[in-house]
């Protein structure tokens, strides 16, 4: 199988199965009628505003309220002081002012004793309107005494360095994982060493070393963060409307934090304006609409501005990474090594489902065959806001992707290779898979050469590079990058993978009505990945109930079976083949009921699209819609089977999806200003079958769209008093339609063979792999002034520095 | 202060704080809640509206300040039941994910096309240059409103 047989159209003109369909939700959208979080409006409802630190770092001396409750308007102040008398009925703690993280760390939800990074939560206002809510944050008064911060990664293990978790009553900045490890190692110490050896003592053999920063960014959603809380305080029920890529995982959180019974506990996510990662982790935000409700018994409402959206929710990345490459002189990769100081901030945050709390970073390897790799991390704590794992990383992926695509470049730099084919002379070869990484992955599939080849064809390589040549002889500088990436998403096996105790598995429940229209309830969340559309798809290919008679539900813990949520890519390869599993489950009730009314047996039939016949007798047979109806008749049925299709199921996926794809981008650069322009980009990517290639393709757009601002010019930055640089859009840049170019995509397809609709991930893919390809791009174009590597992100003064052969800490505001 | 703003062809009178920002009038106190609000300095677009025809950043403009002006929306768009088509083309082309955006990419792209109904797709770039999506990568909604140059009186009849 290499592609998708053509789905028949239905009546309405849309495919029954898979195909380019245009998307249901757009008929709303388009016509302002989404339901966003701050769309939500109920009677009597309050407003809050958060007051947030100016400093990086300080001792809270004393903090007076009187001024703002004193303000017309204002309903309650809540202060870290208030939530600590505020006793908590849970196994997490005995107050209100501290809460558990995502990586077993606590994180303060109003600061009492010290704060720890500039915007963290100081006050919590409540009012009867946001205006008087922000009016009342400039009468708190809060007198502070500044400490020094830890501002640069690199000097938190300092023995001088000022201690950040003296709550925990910890004498240094390591971070203690729930294991009790404050290093993360993964791969072959012993062997990769032992090959750095070899290949320094051997002349046929190099060793390229280089440092590469993966940079503080911002996932920065159109739609902040924000909640609606409502307790019942007659019937105990909570209802909390907030901006969540995971509600179910939120409902059993908030049961954890507030030691509120879970089945009270109500969390819907409406329409939700993006996400990429942003609205995985609960925020103090969240939790203290909840704490309003509770405390004022009306609706409260919170919603980040953009600032708060940036300096205190969810960064990225973040990773200060060491490299190194062994080689032999014809190119032949041997081993790569990689140590990572990582930066979480002041709380360890981080979204991450396995053992090793890098996530998935040790997918390092990439998507080349060698036997040695090894990785360790090093986390620190640093006065910096909390998170990590965010904007469309696959769990580290894209730090993993980025060093050694950056890696192999430098490389063939050193070798005086083409970068093409040092490539092609390393990539795994299709009859290697499943191919088993060395730091332990099982690639499912790829034709990895394949798919290099289709995007060299795009662009024209060897015309390019031409082109370049030409170009460079007349002083002008054009550059070509190249990426090639191998991403694992879909988390993941139960056995394996799990979020604060939590397995991965989804559940999905399909319920088919007697008309033969049918529901499809699932755990995951649409940010915008159209999953009404794709998932209803999924049910029409398994059953041939056209796509337009089926509704999907989701965004609702009532609504809806449990499950993880979406992110790192998970959607359709858990919960989409959920729905596969799910359909096929009515698919053989309905060959039950359809041998019943036939009076044959259910072995004598056979499926085609949307109908069981009986076999040689294609004209006797019964459609899924009849079919529906008998199973709510008087239709006599053997015996165990109660009529009715609806079914459940839940998905444990036996492993990771492994899509992979290609990526060249063409630059151009003008070495007086350091101004790139990004003129050509040609992705190809492979994520197996594609539902709605429409909607695989719109999703790849947006993630090289991503890559483009995080090359060029995303950043939050930090100056060494601690003031984070990138707090607005006005200086965390984001691309425009016209930094971006006209997207070139190519596919090829290669199925996941234990995917049951062979499916694989995509929504995180170009993300994960484009920022490498313009980065590699801009340093071909001003190889010829002696660099190999400068960090992102390549603004002009930073290329123009780089070509002057400066050396440029991106991260903080000092040379 | 009592104010009085036209939107969508119907005046809307309130008694306003003089700082109510336009775009807080328009979701909160005419209700319309189809106009979105993305970021603090202006800089996102997501609130794009139309004052007098002409797209303008809502949440630049006090409320005061369109007293007596006429605000178009995204809830404007729609005439009769039938789809504008630049409604119409950003469905066709996928011009849209999440949604957010969406409005004020609409009410740009239909201002752009009554002033150039040919416009080359550098111009459409231009045109939304001050606006953000950050799920399309531009290159849908450049073609969504092409699509909307080529089918000017194409629409679609809601049932």
């Amino acid at each position: 199988m290499t592609a998708v047989d053509e789905a028949p159209l239905s009546a309405a003109g849309n495919p029954i199965g898979f195909g380019s369909m245009k998307r249901v939700e757009d008929q709303r959208f388009v016509r302002g009628q989404g339901n966003y979080v701050d769309d939500v409006n109920l009677p009597g409802m309050l407003h809050s505003a958060i007051l947030r630190s100016p400093f990086a770092h300080a001792r809270i001396v004393s903090i007076d309220t009187s001024a703002a409750e004193a303000l017309p308007g204002v309903v309650a102040v809540i202060t870290g002081k208030i939530l600590e008398g505020i006793p908590r009925p849970s196994l997490l703690g005995d107050n209100f002012a501290w809460m558990p993280t995502l990586s077993y760390d606590t994180q303060a939800v109003l600061a009492t004793d010290k704060v720890r990074f500039q915007g963290q939560e100081v006050a919590f206002v409540i009012a009867e309107s946001r205006y008087i809510a922000k009016d009342a944050l400039e009468l708190i008064d809060v007198e502070y005494e500044p400490l020094e911060p830890v501002m640069d990664a690199k000097k938190a293990l300092d023995a001088d360095a000022p201690i950040i978790r003296d709550d925990k009553g910890q004498t240094d900045n390591r971070i203690t994982d729930v294991h009790g490890n404050q290093t993360w190692e993964s791969g072959n110490k012993e062997a990769t060493e032992a090959a750095f050896v070899a290949a320094a003592a051997d002349p046929n053999c190099v060793i390229v070393e280089e440092d590469i920063l993966y940079p503080r960014v911002h996932p920065a959603p159109m739609e902040t963060c924000g909640s609606v809380a409502y307790l019942d305080k007659v019937t105990g029920q909570l209802t909390l409307y907030t901006t969540s890529q995971a509600p179910h995982a939120h409902r059993t959180v908030y049961a954890m934090v507030a030691g509120l019974p879970e089945q009270k506990i109500r969390v819907i996510s409406p329409d939700i304006g993006g996400g990429f990662g942003n609205k995985v982790g609960v925020y103090p935000g969240y939790v203290l609409s909840v704490i309003g409700t509770i405390v004022t018994g009306k609706p409260v409402k919170w919603m980040e501005d953009r600032s708060e959206n940036l300096m205190s929710t969810s960064f990225a990345r973040d990773y200060h990474m060491k490299a190194k490459i062994a080689a032999t002189k014809d190119g032949k990769i041997l081993a790569v090594d990689v140590y990572v100081l990582a930066d979480h901030g002041a709380f360890n945050g981080v979204a991450q489902p396995t053992n090793f709390p890098a996530g998935f970073f040790n997918i390092f390897s990439g998507s080349y065959d060698y036997p040695n790799a090894h990785c360790l991390v090093e986390p620190v704590y640093t006065n910096k806001a909390p998170g990590g794992v965010a904007y469309a990383c696959s769990f580290r992926i894209t730090e993993a992707a980025y060093v050694i695509e950056r890696l192999v470049d430098c490389l063939a730099q050193e070798l005086e290779m083409d970068p093409a084919d040092l490539r092609l002379k390393n990539l795994i070869k299709p009859e290697q898979f499943p191919y088993t990484s060395p730091t332990g992955w099982e690639y499912d599939s790829g034709q990895y050469e394949k798919t290099m080849r289709v995007a060299m064809d795009i662009a024209g390589y060897d015309e390019l590079r031409r082109e370049q040549a030409e170009k460079r002889a007349k002083g002008e500088y054009m550059g070509i990058g190249i990426s090639f990436f191998t991403e694992g998403v879909g988390a993941g096996p139960r056995r394996t993978m799990d979020i604060l105790g939590l397995g991965m598995a989804d559940g999905i429940e399909l319920r088919v009505h007697p008309t033969g229209k049918a529901v499809l309830r699932l755990s995951v969340q649409s940010q915008g990945q159209g999953h009404e559309t794709t998932f209803a798809q999924i049910v029409s290919h398994e059953l041939g109930i056209p796509p337009e008679d089926i509704d999907v539900v989701h965004g609702d813990t009532d609504q809806t079976p449990f499950g993880l949520g979406t992110y790192g890519s998970r959607s359709t390869p858990v919960s989409g083949a959920a729905a596969s599993v799910v359909a096929k489950k009515v698919r053989d009730r309905a060959r039950i009921v359809a041998a019943a009314a036939l009076e044959c047996s259910p072995d004598d039939l056979e499926w085609e699209l949307g109908r069981w016949f009986v076999k040689g007798d294609k004209e006797r047979g019964k459609t899924i819609q009849e079919i529906a109806l008998l199973s709510h008749s008087s239709l006599e049925l053997p015996e165990g089977v109660e009529g009715h299709l609806d079914a459940t199921a839940v998905y444990n996926p036996p492993n990771l999806t492994y899509p992979y794809g290609c990526y060249i981008c063409v630059v151009d650069v003008d070495p007086g200003t350091g101004q790139v322009k990004v003129r050509r980009f040609i992705a190809v990517d492979d994520c197996g079958v594609r539902i709605n290639p429409m909607i695989v393709e719109g999703q790849v757009h947006g993630g090289l769209a991503d890559g483009v601002g995080m090359a060029l010019m995303e950043l939050i930055a930090f100056d060494e008093d601690g003031n984070n640089l990138g707090g607005s859009f006005m200086d965390y840049l984001l691309p425009t339609a016209v930094e971006c170019p006209d997207w070139e995509l190519g596919e090829t397809v290669t199925p996941s063979p234990h995917h049951p609709i062979g499916a694989k991930g995509v929504g995180e893919s170009a993300t994960v792999g484009s920022p490498a390809a313009v980065v590699n791009a801009v340093i071909d174009a001003i190889s010829p002034f002696g660099v190999r590597h400068a960090d992102m992100p390549l603004t002009p003064a930073n290329v123009w520095r780089a070509i002057q052969g400066r050396n440029v800490r991106t991260d903080m505001a000092v040379e | 202060m009592e104010i009085t703003i036209t939107i969508n062809g119907e005046q809307v009178t309130r008694d306003v704080e003089p700082r109510t920002l336009l775009v807080h009038f328009i979701r909160e106190d005419a209700g319309l809640r189809g106009t979105h609000w993305g970021c603090d300095t202006s800089n996102c677009g997501t609130c794009t509206i139309w004052v007098d025809e002409k797209p303008v950043k809502s949440c630049t403009m006090l409320a005061a300040q369109a007293d007596g002006h006429s605000v178009t929306t995204v809830e404007g768009l729609e005439k009769g039941g039938v789809l504008d088509p630049i409604q119409q083309g950003f469905i066709e082309c996928h011009g849209l994910q999440c949604g957010f955006c969406t409005a004020g990419m609409m009410l740009t792209g239909r201002a752009l096309l009554d002033e150039n109904p040919h416009p080359s797709d550098d111009e459409i770039r231009e045109a939304i240059s001050g606006q953000i999506c950050r799920c399309t990568g531009y290159k849908n909604i450049v073609k969504a409103i092409q699509w909307a140059a080529d089918n000017p009186a194409t629409s679609e009849v809601t049932a």
